[in-house]
């Protein structure tokens, strides 16, 4: 596989209402890729444009494949995504095994994802015969998940799934979408403004601002990063975890990253202050 | 007796379902579309409703009788008028019921919302697919109950009927004509039969669309 091929661009430039979006966002095609920011900040509006469910003037390349450009736009259906919406949006009328298979039945060509691998990664087994009007909302958000998986995407696309439920419910959920980053090979974006999701379930995070993105960065080489440990080293504690409070990282979570760095740097004070080589 | 009970249950069975065939796709469209002039094309659809029945079946007499332009194509084919015939009457009940079918079910597809055909999308139902996979299950309530007051509405229909059909024993006369016709031969007695039944009729259509209505709103989450 190419450099190229293993990636997903993405240019969309327009307004929609009094909202103007104008985002160029290129990642890796593999792993889970957080789109971060604050409420309203277009995030959501950048998802359904990877989906094919809004359009706005722009490109998109997924792995290879033109999926939209200045003449060419799939629509939504013939996009091979899944997309798990904020409200986990059962479809009513159906089971919960009529709505896992809802997308499974309409798929042509190979389906690698089957049922009973989904059933397990997400502990479906005891919802499959129920109505969907008798789930918790967890349950409704995994038997969602389960629904976008079983339709075989290459991309997968999450609009902050958590989101809708309480503290415990979240607890519940997250183990699941855990394992679906380690067990499964589909690349996926995540949309959430919670850094503590995105720190827990993330390879790699782009800051949208203002329907602005910023650089992707990597969340994985945080405690090796060496731009990171030099700079702690520059500052010190104190003053790295008020810098980080003022970006909007909660407390728990910077303390979190500093003391996973602390192990891997010299005692403190740090005399040298050239950071790069 | 009975033949003016079996053309009276005629009449409203075809047209009914002449109607759900076609109010589901103006409804889908007034319920869907953005364009400007859709609540125009929608105020026609329900002119029915506060037209006087005479007014409609007086233009419909015009319109399919002998002397109409908009017959010329079916009096090539050997038919020279619509007026006076069952046929014509399907036409004028499909006119003057078409409110009655589009209304419950243009409603029952705004309720659905954009979501569930979001999710089909993703799901890679095409559009055409998720109407009848997403939105007909959806607004299923809401065709029965456009299948209920068409055919309720059509029973009761007199004006147009009048007009346009002219009450001819066999083939036009329908049950509220017979009625009509009973009064004014003072024949009290079986008079009160059609009226009795026609009351009941009308109760227990009023508490099945209750009934249904109590159903729905239970199941919506």
């Amino acid at each position: 596989m190419s450099e190229k091929s293993g990636v997903i661009e993405a240019t969309f430039k327009g307004r929609l209402g009094d909202f103007v979006l104008d985002v160029a966002i290129r990642t890796p095609a593999a792993g889970v890729t957080v789109l971060f920011g604050p409420s309203g900040c277009g995030k959501t509006t950048v998802l359904r444009c990877l989906a094919g469910l809004e359009r706005l003037s722009g490109r998109l390349l997924v792995a290879g494949d033109v999926w939209q450009d200045a003449e060419r736009f799939l629509p939504a259906h013939r996009r091979p995504v899944g997309y798990v919406f904020q409200e986990a949006s059962l479809l009513a009328h159906l089971s919960v095994s009529r709505n896992l298979f809802f997308g499974f039945r309409r798929v042509q060509g190979a389906r690698p994802v089957d049922l009973d691998q989904v059933v397990a990664l997400l502990g479906l087994e005891p919802l499959l015969e129920r109505g969907v009007s008798r789930l918790s909302g967890g349950e409704r958000q995994r038997v969602a998940i389960g629904r976008a998986l079983l339709s075989q995407p290459r991309l997968l696309l999450m609009d902050e799934p958590l989101a809708s439920l309480d503290g415990e419910r979240k607890a519940e959920v997250l183990p699941y979408l855990d394992r679906l980053h380690s067990e499964l090979a589909i690349p996926i974006i995540y949309v959430t403004h919670d850094p503590v999701e995105a720190a827990r379930l993330g390879d790699r995070m782009i800051r949208l601002i203002d329907g602005r993105a910023g650089d992707a960065f990597d969340l994985r080489q945080g405690a090796t990063d060496s731009h990171l440990a030099a700079r702690f080293g520059e500052i010190g504690p104190d003053a790295m975890l008020s810098e980080l409070r003022g970006a909007g990282i909660p407390d728990e979570l910077a303390r979190l990253t500093i003391s996973a760095l602390e192990t891997g740097l010299p005692p403190w004070p740090r005399v040298e202050r050239s950071p790069r080589n | 007796m009975a033949d003016v009970l079996w053309l009276t249950v005629k009449l409203a069975g075809v047209t009914t379902v002449v109607l759900l065939v076609l109010a589901t796709p103006l409804a889908w469209w007034l319920a869907r579309s953005h364009a400007w002039w859709k609540e125009i094309i929608g105020a026609v659809v329900a002119l029915p409703i506060v037209l006087p029945p005479t007014v409609l079946g007086f233009y419909l007499l015009l319109a399919l009788g002998p002397n109409s332009p908009l017959m010329i194509p079916f009096q090539a084919v050997g038919v020279r008028t619509l007026a006076f015939t069952f046929e014509g009457l399907v036409i004028g009940s499909v006119i003057y019921s078409l409110p009655f079918a589009v209304q419950p079910i243009r409603n029952a597809f705004q309720a659905i919302g954009a979501r569930p055909f979001e999710v089909a999308a993703t799901l890679r139902a095409s559009p055409l697919d998720a109407f009848f996979s997403v939105a007909v299950p959806l607004a299923r309530p809401g065709f029965l109950v456009a299948a209920i007051l068409t055919f309720a509405h059509t029973i009761g229909e007199f004006g147009v009927v009048l007009m346009l059909g002219g009450g001819i024993p066999g083939e036009t006369e329908v049950l509220s004509i017979e009625i009509y016709k009973l009064v004014e031969a003072l024949e009290w007695d079986k008079a009160h039969q059609l009226a009795g039944l026609l009351l009941a009729f009308a109760f227990a259509v009023m508490l099945s669309l209750m009934l249904i209505e109590r159903r729905t709103g239970r199941l919506r989450p």
